[in-house]
């Protein structure tokens, strides 16, 4: 069995993003992100990227970090914290625009640019203020009964970025938490897909660590992986880890002044992967 | 009957909106709406289903605010089969709202202006999709003017103003169950899909409802009272659903 090497670490892959790029990010809420891939996009020069993201942390991390010009979203959250901080800075202050959905209809922009449709019809945002925070998307009338849909537009990503909990060096990948979220989706939307990993396992593993089923990610929709341990920190990647609410809170308390960022930054952000993981267990 | 909290009325008319509705996922957010919900599956519509708050439907009454809650599995639900729920049809959710007006348009997006909001808030989450597949129901633990206002900043679930302007066929789905307040409970049955005063918790007064509304109400000449708990479901609340009185905390008893 000779699989591709696609093995890559976190700097190649943020070599791979250029600025003013569209990234979605998989993973929802504050769950299972990669956040080890969120992080060493803070410490590039990155800029004027476009967030195509089920939001928590890494929408509020970026957007705080200046790499963002612009957030496709629905919710932006950390789940026990309802309202993601820097993300409402963000917003308030103007520093960032958004396009304005709803989940379902976020769904809709990832499967039909996964199955390479430029559109889907949906009833979902009919009546509410979607369409007028959204002007250029179009309503299309069905040929058999002429009920109007809204039509969704295909969302347009250049690089996805997801964590998984195992994956092989070929790129499958495997979840071992409830819900697989929207990452498969995420990858076949996007030109480039790249997976972190809590760990690099033998292909011949996966069937002892879960069922066939957990193993949603195929090699055939992704261009790289990195074994990140402790990689989606601190959101939630049961059940390898839970989220650490205490870190949580100590970066949503870093969104209340200029001081207090500089110096979650320095101690967190400002140093390698390795560093920050070390920084974590300390404490 | 036993003395009751402000809280416990809430739970009740909760409990209430999701009575005779069938089998179908019961889909209540915030405390007290899970605590109703799932007092209703327990007593008097056992067919409810229910999720554990994430990606399982769970068959057993679980308690709220405890840490690994026993599970009794019927059903895988990740969001991406939820939204396959949603669309299918068969699903009361009862959402949150930090705005609501007279049609029962929600917003809990943002208030200020969509290109530039004053408070960015959770966003339009699922409400557009919810309101326009889905019976919808609404909680406002905090009825004020403030909550309860003339016309919402931004429109994330549709109320009936909307769907008059929409085709018959793409607002076939769409229909407003009730709006639960910290004060009384309100509906929309009216020839123009306004908010009715359905009915007030016990200690409130209509003139308070109507001093803490900031659009006219339609109120008949005689408006009932938020029904009281049976013993059976109090001691549900208290021992089983909400040990820990979460409730209180969402809804303070008034001094």
């Amino acid at each position: 069995m000779a699989l591709p090497d696609k093995r890559l670490t976190i700097d190649e892959i943020v070599a791979e993003i250029q600025d003013g790029m569209t990234i979605g990010v998989g993973g929802w809420g504050s769950r299972r992100k990669p956040m080890a891939l969120v992080r060493a996009l803070v410490r590039s020069d990155k800029k004027d990227l476009t967030v195509v993201s089920y939001g928590g942390p890494d929408v509020g991390l970026l957007c705080r970090a200046g790499k963002v010009r612009h957030v496709v979203y629905a919710f932006v959250s950390l789940d026990t914290i309802p309202l993601e901080p820097h993300f409402r800075n963000a917003r308030q202050s103007g520093a960032v625009s958004a396009t304005e959905l709803d989940e379902g209809m976020f769904l809709l922009g990832l499967q039909a640019a996964a199955w390479r449709m430029p559109f889907l019809p949906t009833r979902v945002g009919l009546g509410s203020d979607i369409i007028a925070a959204n002007p250029h998307m179009q309503t299309v009338e069905c040929p058999y009964t002429t009920e109007k849909f809204l039509a969704m537009p295909a969302f347009d990503i250049d690089v996805a970025l997801i964590h998984m909990h195992r994956g092989d060096l070929g790129g499958n990948g495997q979840y071992l938490n409830v819900d697989p979220y929207f990452d498969d989706l995420f990858c076949m939307a996007a030109s480039k897909s790249f997976m972190s990993v809590e760990k690099v396992v033998p292909t011949e593993q996966f069937l002892s660590e879960g069922p066939v089923q957990s193993l949603r990610i195929s090699r055939l929709m992704v261009n790289g992986v990195v074994e990140t341990p402790n990689g989606a920190h601190f959101t939630e990647c049961p059940p390898d880890y839970a989220r650490d609410e205490a870190f949580q809170k100590e970066y949503a308390a870093s969104a209340k002044s200029d001081e207090a960022w500089a110096t979650f930054r320095a101690k967190y952000l400002d140093v390698s992967e390795a560093e920050y993981q070390s920084q974590v267990g300390a404490r | 009957m036993s003395p009751y909290s402000r809280a416990e009325a809430c739970c009740i008319a909760v409990a209430e909106a999701f009575r005779d509705n069938g089998e179908i996922l019961a889909n209540p957010i915030g405390t007290i709406p899970m605590i109703g919900g799932r007092l209703a599956k327990a007593t008097f519509a056992p067919d409810l289903v229910m999720t554990d708050g994430e990606a399982l439907l769970v068959e057993n009454i679980m308690p709220v605010g405890t840490d690994s809650p026993e599970k009794v599995v019927g059903s895988w639900n990740p969001y991406r089969s939820m939204f396959d729920i949603v669309w299918n049809g068969p699903r009361h959710v009862m959402m949150g709202a930090t705005q609501i007006d007279r049609f029962g348009n929600q917003n809990i997006a943002m208030l200020g202006k969509l290109d530039k909001p004053t408070v960015q808030l959770l966003g339009f989450r699922g409400a557009p999709g919810n309101t326009i597949n889905n019976r919808t129901s609404y909680w406002v633990p905090n009825h004020s003017p403030k909550s309860f206002v003339a016309k919402v900043d931004v429109v994330s679930g549709v109320g009936y103003d909307r769907t008059r302007d929409l085709d018959e066929l793409s607002a076939r789905f769409h229909g407003l169950g009730w709006v639960i307040s910290n004060l009384g409970v309100f509906d929309f049955e009216t020839p123009d899909g306004a908010m009715r005063l359905r009915s007030v918790h016990p200690g409130v007064s209509v003139e308070e409802i109507k001093s803490a509304t900031g659009f006219d109400l339609v109120i008949d000449a005689t408006v009932a009272e938020t029904r009281a708990p049976t013993a059976t479901e109090l001691e549900w609340i208290r021992t089983r659903i909400d040990p820990n009185s979460s409730r209180d905390s969402e809804v303070p008893n008034p001094a």
